[in-house]
């Protein structure tokens, strides 16, 4: 039974990855992990019968979102504080917390009783297409309508803007609107 | 295969997912345990789909990757914002998102 002995070590995988994301103290290392663990979903995704997602994740989350999220990293980073402090006292609570959370799910699983597989054959693109533009064809127009916004939403924060209550610069200098040129480095209010 | 065992590996995941939320101070590895628990839940609505032998859980699970993608890009927006307004990014300072 070689395809659950290939199950249970890409769940092995995920797990490992998912404590080493919440774990790690460097925050690139924990992007990495995270990065494992959204394409051994992927090859999960491929287990369970589902292709074309297991594209749109390695596309979507491997492609856009670590490459985004090293962005972010990488641009909020000081140089004296590299790793991420957490607290301790904290730690054991949420410890505790987790894994009851995780005791009860588990026993509501296990004493389920849940029938087999039905054994249905992998689902192809175009199934997943004509669902999108006939049951589902609203749902599919608001999620447009949402990534709009989204994409405007990011626009309009991340654009660069003078803080109202921020003292003048020190240097007289008239100030450039508009373009980029960040000014004032001491931004804290 | 089955499918107590990719419930528990769900669980397992946003169980971890949980307490990196609860203990990250930086928002950026507080967005990534985020990440995982949306995993989980993504894993699990293939599973399901698989399960009761339709197409409706892909799609719902293609839903939650695109919602996943937009919460990303407003989220790091936001954490960029808050970096270049305090010049750090620990969530528990932030406690006003005033501008």
């Amino acid at each position: 039974m070689s395809g659950s002995l290939l199950f249970f070590a890409l769940a092995a995988l995920i797990l490992l990855g998912a404590v080493r994301t919440v774990a790690s103290r460097d925050l690139v290392r924990a992007v990495l992990w995270l990065g494992i663990v959204l394409v051994v979903t992927a090859l999960m995704f491929l287990m369970l019968g589902a292709p074309f997602l297991a594209g749109i994740q390695l596309l979507l989350y491997t492609g856009g979102v670590i490459t985004l999220m090293l962005f972010g990293v990488m641009l909020t980073r000081r140089h004296h504080e590299i790793g991420v402090d957490i607290d301790s006292s904290r730690r054991l609570l949420a410890g505790i917390g987790s894994a009851g959370l995780f005791v009860a799910m588990a026993s509501a699983i296990l004493r389920t009783d849940l029938p087999a597989w039905s054994g249905s054959a992998p689902v192809p693109a175009i199934e997943i297409g004509r669902a999108f533009l006939t049951d589902h064809l609203v749902a599919f127009e608001v999620l447009s309508v949402l990534l709009l916004a989204a994409m405007i939403g990011a626009i309009v924060l991340g654009r660069q803007r003078d803080f109202d209550d921020e003292p003048e610069p020190i240097h007289g200098k008239s100030r450039h609107h508009g373009t980029g040129g960040r000014h004032g480095k001491d931004g804290h209010p | 295969m089955t499918v107590q065992a990719l419930l528990l590996l769900t669980s397992g995941l946003f169980c971890i997912g949980i307490y990196g939320v609860v203990t990250r101070r930086n928002a950026i590895a507080l967005l990534l345990s985020a990440e995982l628990m949306i995993n989980a839940v993504t894993i699990n609505l293939v599973t399901f789909s698989r399960f009761a032998g339709g197409v409706t859980g892909q799609v719902f699970a293609v839903f939650t990757i695109a919602l996943t993608v937009a919460e990303v890009v407003v989220g790091l927006a936001i954490v960029i914002l808050l970096f270049r307004w305090r010049r750090e990014i620990a969530v528990d300072s932030a406690n006003e998102l005033r501008l």
